[in-house]
């Protein structure tokens, strides 16, 4: 037990956390690369054409992994607001409100990518459908927490606020979720699925998880990049921002 | 008298009486209920088959947003005078004594929304065997939107201008509620079975009273000790 | 077979604004935190070395 809080502590020193991540950054960029540029020309170049939807399937690859990400940050946020509720970690708070604008924008993404892959596949832009539904009240969860967050002065108030409030809406967003599919299938009698093609050959499928691995990387990425600003905002008076800071200021 | 549940009654004995000395308070949120119903066939047309049709949804949107728009005088003067730091100070459980509260405003401010909902219904020219069923799921689902408010007045009392905010920060999570009591009034009124609609309401109503107080008396914690 | 490509069997007008809008989110959640980092970092240069920052007064 003793090396975990050990590591615990550490991990949520801040000091030692902008300095390990800066260190990750190249790495996770390189990371990213590698997977998002074969992604990328697999997807566009590779994957053979849909012989329902023709091209415009290929909208996938930018709106499949923007809807996933927009899920798993909001876990991951849930998690970050437990562990700063239960343990009080500083770095939790900070890499909770750092994820949200990234996930507020990803659902953005998987929203406008949705209403252009609907027009080709249901002739126009917005149908109520249960996803896409579901992925615009996600997105006003996530303007939700970000507003919430501004509306306070004080950062430490604001981020207990905000871990209250993602917890309550993690356990919602199931209920939520079941609810805008059980409303969907009342009102539109047989679901419009053709979003999900009934089997997905090979090289339609390789693209779509090397830009889903891509885009995680991606979510790491800009994470540590934002929480590194947000530290040394927070932590503008400590011993260690002054000494990098004049260090920076000779250069 | 120490016993949480004297304490539960005390607390809801005291917001009662409180609020039954503000009763002109408690009648605007039925005035607002009533006021944006009437919007309705004034902005759509008197047409009986389509007000008829869209009767569920709009009493239900009409709830929703009066129980929101009551939420500001739940916790808001005891902020002001004080009062909100002695119920977080004291020895009894506070997700119990916030129980009473919210329960206190749930009587004042949308019982009476629940009374009057048949007389609306009628003039929306809703079927006459959908209105028991419009009654029992706002019976069950006023409650949900009293509670999961609370959650979001507990963050935000501490704010001065919230409303905005507020609506912002509750009505996704309202959504489960409309959707179940909509769609209950509505399948009544085409004569399908509800039983279905009513058990999820009821689930959600003891989920939300058994996870929400936890929730409130954290944001409560928060907003006092700013 | 370039422009038989760029015309995406006739989906162009859907799946090439999809593809621009996924790389304007990807730079966007790159850029600003780049840019508030460097501001931060001035900020605390600035607050260290005593000086003023947006007029504001320090020590």
């Amino acid at each position: 037990m003793n090396w975990f809080m050990r590591w615990f502590h550490r991990f949520g020193s801040p000091v030692w956390f902008y300095r390990i991540a800066g260190k990750w950054l190249p790495w996770l960029s390189g990371l990213f690369l590698l997977l998002f540029i074969p992604g990328l020309y697999w997807g566009l170049f590779v994957a053979p054409t849909d012989y329902q939807q023709g091209e415009s399937f290929r909208i996938m690859y930018v709106h499949v992994p923007a809807a996933w990400m927009s899920m798993f940050i909001y876990v991951a946020m849930a998690v970050c607001a437990a562990i700063a509720l239960i343990w009080r970690m500083k770095l939790a708070d900070v890499v909770l409100i750092c994820s949200a604008p990234v996930g507020a924008s990803f659902t953005f993404l998987a929203l406008i990518t949705g209403s252009l892959w609907g027009k080709p596949m249901w002739g126009t832009y917005w149908v109520w459908d249960a996803r896409l539904t579901s992925e615009l009240i996600l997105l006003f969860l996530y303007l939700g927490i970000m507003a919430l967050y501004n509306a306070f002065e004080e950062k430490r108030t604001a981020s207990r606020a905000v871990a209250i409030l993602t917890l309550v809406g993690v356990v919602n967003i199931p209920i939520i979720h079941y609810s805008v599919v059980w409303w969907n299938t009342l009102h539109q009698g047989a679901s419009v699925s053709k979003m999900d093609a009934p089997s997905i050959h090979v090289d339609m499928l390789i693209p779509l998880i090397l830009l889903g691995l891509a885009f995680q990387v991606f979510y790491v990425l800009v994470l540590f990049l934002r929480v590194r600003a947000e530290l040394l905002d927070r932590e503008l008076n400590t011993g260690w921002v002054r000494q990098l800071a004049l260090e920076h200021d000779d250069d | 008298m120490n016993s949480p549940a004297s304490a539960f009654f005390a607390q809801l004995r005291r917001d009662l009486l409180v609020a039954f000395r503000n009763r002109s308070e408690a009648l605007n949120p039925l005035m607002f209920f009533v006021l944006v119903t009437l919007l309705f066939p004034l902005g759509v047309g008197p047409s009986a088959n389509l007000l008829q049709t869209i009767a569920p949804g709009v009493l239900w949107v009409a709830a929703l947003l009066a129980a929101l728009l009551s939420l500001d005088s739940l916790f808001r003067s005891d902020y002001e005078d004080g009062t909100l730091v002695q119920l977080v100070l004291s020895p009894q459980p506070l997700g119990l004594l916030v129980v009473a509260r919210v329960f206190a405003h749930w009587l004042m401010s949308a019982v009476p929304l629940l009374l009057l909902s048949p007389l609306l219904a009628v003039s929306l020219n809703m079927t006459p065997r959908a209105i028991p069923v419009l009654m029992l799921t706002l019976l069950l689902g006023t409650p949900v939107f009293s509670v999961i408010g609370a959650i979001g007045v507990a963050l935000t009392v501490g704010l001065r201008r919230s409303g905005m905010l507020l609506a912002l920060l509750v009505i996704p999570l309202y959504i489960p509620v409309l959707i179940f009591g909509a769609g209950a009034v509505d399948a009544a009124a085409s004569g399908l079975p509800v039983t279905g609609q009513l058990y999820i309401l009821a689930a959600l109503l003891v989920l939300s009273l058994t996870l929400a107080p936890v929730a409130i008396a954290a944001a409560l914690r928060m907003s006092v000790s700013q | 077979m370039m422009t038989e490509f760029l015309q995406m069997g006739g989906y162009a007008l859907y799946v090439w604004p999809s593809f621009a809008l996924g790389m304007l989110v990807l730079l966007y959640n790159v850029a600003v935190p780049l840019l508030t980092h460097r501001a931060a970092l001035r900020r605390a240069a600035d607050f260290h070395a005593g000086r003023r920052t947006n007029g504001e007064q320090i020590q």
